[in-house]
Parts: structure tokens; C-alpha cells; sequence
């Protein structure tokens, strides 16, 4: 659970809130909170992962700093869901170091392109690794099929495994039983609000992001992130198909499935991530929680590291640069699925459940957003 | 946009920063005028009483997307000759309402937005329409879209003489600095803030007032009109005030410390005793009531004293309620005699003939041989812990104001426009509103004679 003095002034402010309730039309934190007069760390925790922090209450509110009440809404849920990344994802002694520390992220990402890389040298010879290529392309000389693909099953099952278990935690702390999960109208909207970025319209106009006027743009490289994410994961299935039915190895020619989907996505993810860094660059600095703004440019940083080595790789497979590329690339992609579930990333299974708990919980009270 | 004007004279300069000042800037700008807002507080605080609004009152034929049914003129007009039992100047009040109709669309298209019908707490109202996210989303919007027109704003810069007509006509800043203008429209709000006025008119109490929105309202440029003969309407003994609770700030509580809990439990003054039927009738019709009597009650403090069996009757405020496990002890809590309160609660508990208690109508749960009474929703305290809201008189706004015509011509003592001097909002809206409330009708009152100065002030400026 997060800090006491930190529930102590979440439930100052939202208290206020609760007696005011102009900003209803903005979101679904606060027709969640009217349905409530108290809020105790399990109501606060739900709220806080309930915000997409489009900022909008923020602009709105007449009693933000240097008003008495002293009210920051988006900042001070920000900060609570932070504390609940770090206490809800297994196991704890990592997800604490990774709180908002982009330094560690850092730190894990040179770790892992430099134990891979010395891995790949040491199995394989540096021949093999920074020499020419035997044939185009040929990445299973550099790191063989099972040493590349045993470790990312272990690490996907990893990441998998702590973000369920985190979200798990999470649906129980907000008084959810799996059995509330067997909830078909429930589960359909939450997922449409959660996949149309619902709470990311400011009410309809748009996120008052990156100052208060309202705009898409943020919504929209989200939805372009999301697409290139999506399309990579579909690369890498198509790939898997081939490979392990179709009898056909990687690489494949530049016009094929997988590489057409890989390179789309590694270009959407690319464009996205520059798009939403040029976003926080200029982003009001007063509605946001500092720290958690080491975590989004840490997953940031990832993401478009991820992206462009592998969009350099396939560039330049048929060279010498490849095998060294090719380490860096895992390199990045297993420090990736490691600070996965401690990263920005844990946003995805936190707010879904929260939205569940929203549609649930006004379907039984009878009213919706 | 803060530091001192970019030019040493306008067309028109608007005073005040609120609704009616944006929406006459920009009428005034789409007309033609070059246009400067001067507004008293820093950006931050930009928007006067306007911050804390949440709707508007407007006549509509037809429903439209943010209201439901109709509302006619004559409705609206019986509503208003109602609130403000005559206190009211027909002509202009029907020329607001007439004015107000689909005030709606012409809000959206300077950019106000509105919450969708069916959300949260609010189904959508025939008389009201709720603008998202509340008065400070709206001024935000109209800010933006007077910025894109070319009005010019200057924050931190208070008006302290407004000159009519002719030479060094325009306004002067209380720094001393002038700013030359062909027309002025003074929509800088009322005179609830200025505390030593309201110690003219009340003494030691005025001390005890909790001012419920932007303490910039001084009143300052509305005085030198009536210093220079303009004609003033409405007594300036009077405000319109709600109980607010007495733990929140002096200045600029904004809504949030409304409380609405009297009509369920007693109300006792400093002395620990009843002084008014908190059952007399529905709240809605009540509550702009109860500022007033605090107001006349010893140290203008009450506390609003409550059962555990009530405790969600009401909308929660922004502190807790002074929580204890018996009466004598939530008096001593209170700094009052326990022995009073305690003989006050017995009495009032014996008196309580107990019916069917039905919060949404006036029920017969009332008390027998109590003087006062309290004639609805009367029922013992009797279920610990008992809880207590200290209550303060809370003041909206003041009603004096200046006399306008049509036009929002400021008028002079012998009924004649002075030259090249409008007023909108709270300047002007004693007028129409002279006593009385009626939600969300600043706004209309606001908005429609915002236009109307800010496309006078123009013509007048322009020929």
C-alpha cells in the first residue's frame, strides 16, 4: 500500500473534490469517486489507476496552487500510482528499485547488451560475431535459434507472470473477486474505453496536453504506439509460424509477412515515441509527479531503442555490423522484458482492471459515463 | 500577456476579467474595435465569481442537446418576478431573457463545451445547461478564443477611476498608469470582497463574513462612477449569502463549502440555543436564507448539529464532520455550554412528533409546543456519534450596482446615458436581479449584457 502521508493527502484532496464534482464530464475518476464520501487507501489506489491524467480537472479546477486548498489532482494520483506499481508487482525488492528509476533502467539495459554480447563471443567466437556474414543475414550464426529464442520465452513468461500477479493484487485490493470477472457487458466496454483511449478525449475535445489546450495529438501517438507494438507482436508470431510449421528460417526476404509487419510497427513505435518525447518536452511541468516522469522517459527511451536497433539491423543484415548489431538488439530487447513490468508498461494491466472495477461498479449502482 | 498594455489607448477597454468581460471583448473585437481587458487579478486567478460557476439560464423553444424540453419567456419571467418578489426592472428583465435565447449555441461557438446529458450526478435539466468542467473551463475557453481574435489582457492591474466622454476619457490604474479608450464597459463585479465596506454597512460582524469568491472583487470602479453621478440601484446593505462552513477560508472558498445539512438535524447558535425552523420548507428554497440569519446571530457563528442516523443525507463538504460520542461532549468540542446545548437537543428531542419521514417532500415529522418550530423532517438526535458543521454567512454577491439602460448605458441620477461608459455582470445585474436568486441567471445576466455593452461600446467607439 502506498505511504500513509501520501493516502492522508489524497483523501484531502479528494475530499474537496468530492464536495465540488464539476469535472464529472471529464472522465470516470470522478463519477467513481461521487459514488463514495470516504476514501480509504484501497478507494484512493483505485481512483489513481482510474486516471489517464489528461490533465483537464487540473485546468479546470479553481483551487489548484496557490489556492489554499492546494489542489493537484493529476499530480498527487500520479504519485499514488507510482507507489502502486512499486508495491502491487512481484517481486518487491525489484519493483521498488525500478520506482521511477531511469538510471537502473539505464544501468540494466548496457548490463544486458554487454551479457549477451560476451555470451555470443564466448559460445560463437568473435568470428562469427563480427565478421563477415557466412550467408545474408544469417542471425542463428551469431546467437543460435534456441539460445535466442529459450531466453525470451523465460523472460516473456517472466514479465507475464509479474504483471498478472501485480493486477491480481490490484483487482483484490479494489474488493474484486474472480468472480466479478465472469461480467461479459462489463469486461466488453472496459476493454473498448480502455482500447479507444476513452479517457484520453478530456470529455470530448481532446487531453489539455502538453498545456491547457485541448488536443488529440497525444491520443493519437498513443493509438500509433499501440498499432506499432501490436504489429511487431504480430511480426514475431508470423515468424514463429514460419519457422516452426512452415519450415522456413529467418531471414526472411524484405517483402515477406514478418518483415513487412516488423518494419511498419518498429517505424510506428519509432515515430510515436519522438512524437510523445516532443509532447513532454513541452509539457506543463505543474500538473506532473516528477518521478513518474523518470519511469515514462525510461519506457520511452526503451521502446525507441528497441525499435531502432531493430529497425538498423534489418537495414544492415548483410554486413559486417550485423552480428554486433544483433547482440545489441537482444541485448536492449531482454533489458526490455526485464524492467518490464516495474516500467511505464505496468500502466496497461493497473488501469484496465481499474476500468473494470468502474464498469462493474456503476452497472450495479445503475449509471454511466 | 502580463505587464502593461502594448498601446497607450484603445477603442474599448474592458474592466474585469470575468464572463461578462470576455463575452463583451469579444463582441466588441468581432465588431471591429481594438480591445483591451484589464483584469485585477494575476493570471492564475483571472475570472472573478465566474471561476465558480457551473451553468447558465437560458430561454429555449425547443430542446437542444444540453437541455431538455422548453423554457419559455413567461416561465422564466415568473421564475425571476418570483425570486426577486418585484425587485426587478421588467424592460431590462425581459430584454435578458429575450436575449438569452439558444445562448447555448453562441457559447459553443466562443468555444465553451458542454457536459454530456446522463453523466455522473446530473440528468439533463429544462432551465439549466452545465458547461464541462465548471466556470474556470469556460473562462479558459473564452480566454483562448479572445487571445486568437487579437484582444489584449493585462493581469495584476486594478482600476481605480473610470473617466466618462471627452478629455483623458478611459480608465486609470491604480498605479497611476492611464490607459485611453473611446468607450469603457465596466464589468468588474461587485463589492462583496471590499471588507471595510461591508464594515460600513455591518460594523463588527462584517469581520465574520466568509467571502465565497475571488477576493479582487473591491468594487473600486463601479464607486468612481457613482462618484461622478452615475445612479446607483440597490441597497448596499445587502448581499445574497448561503451557511458555509466556518473552517474554511476567508476569501474564495468557492463552493465547496456550502453545506447543506440544516434542514436534517437543529442549529444552534453561540449560546447553545435554537433560532430558526431549519424545517420551514425545501432547501433549495431555504438555503440563501440561512447566510442572513447567521449574519444576526451573536459572533455571526452556527453550528449545524446532526445525528449519526443522518450523517449521507447530504452532499459531503470539504472538512469532516467535529465527530463525538454524546452531545455534551460535541458541545464541549464546540467551545459551547454543554448544559445548554444538551437542555436544547432534550427539548427539541421531546418536542418531535415523529411521522413518515420523507426528505423529498414536506413531510409531517414536526415539532409540537417548540418555539422556533421546526415544521418538516423533524427527528431526535439520538444515535451516537453525534456529528457538528460550524457554520459562517458566506457571501455570493452584493447587489448594488450601477443604473443601465438597454444599450447597458450607465445611466446618471437624472436618467441619461453618460458617454462612452457601459456595464455588464455583477455592475449592472442589481437591475434585474435586485433581490433573490436564481440559478445559474448571473450567467445569463452575464452573457447577455456582456454582448450588449461589448457591441455598444463598439458602435459608440467605431463612429
Amino acid at each position: 500500500m502506498p505511504s500513509p502521508e501520501l493516502i492522508q493527502e489524497a483523501e484531502r484532496q479528494l475530499t474537496i473534490c468530492n464536495a465540488c464534482r464539476y469535472c464529472e464530464g471529464y472522465c470516470a475518476v470522478f463519477p467513481a469517486m461521487e459514488l463514495r464520501r470516504r476514501f480509504d487507501e484501497r478507494d484512493i489506489v483505485y481512483l489513481a489507476n482510474l486516471c489517464f491524467e489528461c490533465r483537464a480537472c487540473y485546468y479546470a479546477c479553481p483551487f489548484t496552487p496557490p489556492h489554499d486548498y492546494q489542489l493537484n489532482i493529476p499530480q498527487v494520483l500520479a504519485e499514488v500510482r507510482l507507489q502502486t506499481y512499486a508495491e502491487y508487482t512481484p517481486p518487491r525488492v525489484l519493483s521498488r528499485l525500478f520506482r521511477g528509476n531511469g538510471r537502473l533502467v539505464a544501468f540494466a539495459v548496457a548490463a544486458c547488451v554487454l551479457l549477451v554480447l560476451l555470451a555470443a563471443v564466448a559460445v560463437q567466437g568473435s568470428d562469427a560475431v563480427f565478421g563477415e556474414p557466412a550467408a545474408e543475414g544469417s542471425f542463428y550464426q551469431v546467437v543460435p535459434y534456441l539460445a535466442m529464442t529459450l531466453p525470451a520465452l523465460a523472460l516473456s513468461g517472466y514479465w507475464i507472470w509479474a504483471l498478472l500477479a501485480g493486477g491480481l493484487r490490484f483487482w483484490r485490493s479494489t474488493r474484486g473477486s474472480l468472480g466479478d470477472l465472469v461480467d461479459g457487458p462489463s469486461l466488453s466496454k472496459a476493454t473498448k474505453d480502455a482500447f479507444g483511449l476513452e479517457y484520453l478525449k478530456g470529455g470530448g475535445e481532446g487531453c489539455t496536453y502538453p498545456d491547457e489546450r485541448p488536443s488529440a495529438s497525444r491520443r493519437w501517438l498513443h493509438q500509433a504506439l499501440v498499432a506499432g507494438i501490436l504489429l511487431d507482436f504480430a511480426s514475431t508470431t508470423v515468424a514463429a509460424v514460419y519457422h516452426n510449421f512452415l519450415g522456413e528460417d529467418a531471414p526472411y526476404p524484405y517483402l515477406s509477412l514478418p518483415v513487412v509487419l516488423g518494419t511498419a510497427g518498429g517505424a510506428l513505435i519509432v515515430g510515436a515515441v519522438l512524437g510523445l518525447a516532443w509532447l513532454k518536452l513541452r509539457a506543463d511541468p505543474l500538473p506532473a509527479y516528477r518521478r513518474m516522469l523518470g519511469l515514462d522517459w525510461a519506457f520511452l527511451w526503451l521502446l525507441l531503442l528497441t525499435a531502432a536497433t531493430g529497425l538498423v539491423l534489418l537495414a544492415l543484415r548483410d554486413t559486417s555490423a550485423m552480428g554486433a548489431l544483433l547482440t545489441v538488439h537482444l541485448g536492449i530487447v531482454a533489458a526490455l522484458y526485464l524492467a518490464l513490468p516495474y516500467s511505464k508498461f505496468a500502466h496497461v494491466v493497473y488501469r484496465y482492471a481499474a476500468l473494470v472495477r468502474y464498469r462493474i461498479e456503476t452497472a450495479r449502482q445503475g449509471r454511466a459515463v | 500577456m502580463t505587464g502593461g498594455p502594448a498601446r497607450p489607448g484603445y477603442d474599448v477597454v474592458v474592466v474585469g476579467g470575468g464572463n461578462a468581460a470576455l463575452c463583451a471583448a469579444l463582441e466588441a473585437r468581432r465588431r471591429g474595435a481594438s480591445v483591451l481587458l484589464v483584469e485585477a487579478a494575476p493570471e492564475h486567478l483571472r475570472g472573478g465569481n465566474s471561476r465558480h460557476t457551473r451553468n447558465v439560464r437560458y430561454y429555449h423553444e425547443r430542446e437542444d442537446h444540453y437541455l431538455a424540453g422548453s423554457y419559455t419567456e413567461e416561465e422564466f419571467w415568473k421564475d425571476l418576478l418570483q425570486v426577486t418578489g418585484g425587485e426587478t426592472d421588467e424592460r431590462l428583465a425581459r430584454l435578458t431573457i429575450r436575449s438569452s435565447a439558444d445562448l447555448g449555441f453562441w457559447m459553443m461557438t466562443n468555444g465553451v463545451r458542454w457536459q454530456p446529458p446522463l453523466q455522473g450526478t446530473l440528468q439533463l435539466s429544462r432551465t439549466n445547461a452545465f458547461f464541462l468542467g465548471g466556470g474556470k473551463a469556460l473562462l479558459n475557453a473564452y480566454y483562448r478564443t479572445a487571445a486568437r481574435l487579437g484582444v489584449e489582457a493585462v493581469y495584476e492591474s486594478p482600476v481605480s477611476d473610470v473617466v466618462a466622454g471627452g478629455e483623458g476619457r478611459g480608465v486609470v490604474l491604480e498605479d497611476g498608469r492611464r490607459v485611453a479608450a473611446k468607450a469603457v464597459v465596466v464589468a468588474s463585479g461587485g463589492f462583496e470582497a471590499n471588507l471595510e465596506w461591508m464594515a460600513a454597512q455591518w460594523g463588527e460582524a462584517a469581520r465574520n463574513f466568509a467571502i465565497r469568491g475571488t477576493p479582487f472583487n473591491r468594487g473600486r470602479p463601479v464607486q468612481a462612477l457613482l462618484d461622478k453621478g452615475a445612479k446607483a440601484i440597490g441597497d448596499p446593505k445587502e448581499f445574497h449569502s448561503v451557511a458555509v462552513d466556518a473552517r474554511g477560508p476567508q476569501f474564495d472558498g468557492g463552493i465547496v463549502t456550502r453545506l447543506d445539512t440544516v434542514p436534517f438535524g437543529i442549529v444552534v447558535n453561540r449560546e447553545g440555543v435554537r433560532f430558526a425552523d431549519e424545517g420551514q420548507d425545501f432547501w433549495p428554497k431555504r438555503y440563501a436564507s440561512w447566510g442572513g440569519l447567521i449574519a444576526r446571530q451573536p459572533g455571526q457563528v452556527a453550528f449545524s448539529l446532526l445525528d449519526s442516523t443522518m450523517a449521507a443525507e447530504f452532499m459531503p463538504s470539504l472538512f469532516p464532520p467535529i465527530e463525538a460520542g454524546s452531545v455534551r461532549e460535541l458541545a464541549r468540542e464546540l467551545g459551547l455550554d454543554p448544559e445548554v446545548v444538551e437542555e436544547t437537543v432534550s427539548r427539541f428531542n421531546a418536542a418531535v412528533r415523529e411521522g413518515t419521514y420523507d426528505p423529498t417532500a414536506l413531510d409531517d415529522c414536526h415539532t409540537a409546543g417548540l418555539d422556533p418550530p421546526k415544521s418538516h423532517w423533524a427527528r431526535p438526535l439520538a444515535r451516537p456519534p453525534f456529528l457538528a458543521y460550524p457554520l459562517r454567512p458566506g457571501i455570493t454577491f452584493t447587489y448594488r450596482c450601477l443604473a443601465v439602460d438597454e444599450g447597458a448605458r450607465v445611466l446618471d441620477e437624472a436618467g441619461k446615458p453618460m458617454a462612452g461608459v457601459f456595464a455588464a455582470g455583477e455592475a449592472m445585474a442589481g437591475n434585474i436581479l435586485g433581490r433573490g436568486y436564481l440559478a445559474g441567471f448571473g450567467m445569463t445576466i452575464g452573457t447577455v449584457f456582456g454582448r450588449i455593452a461589448g457591441r455598444e461600446a463598439a458602435k459608440h467607439a467605431l463612429t
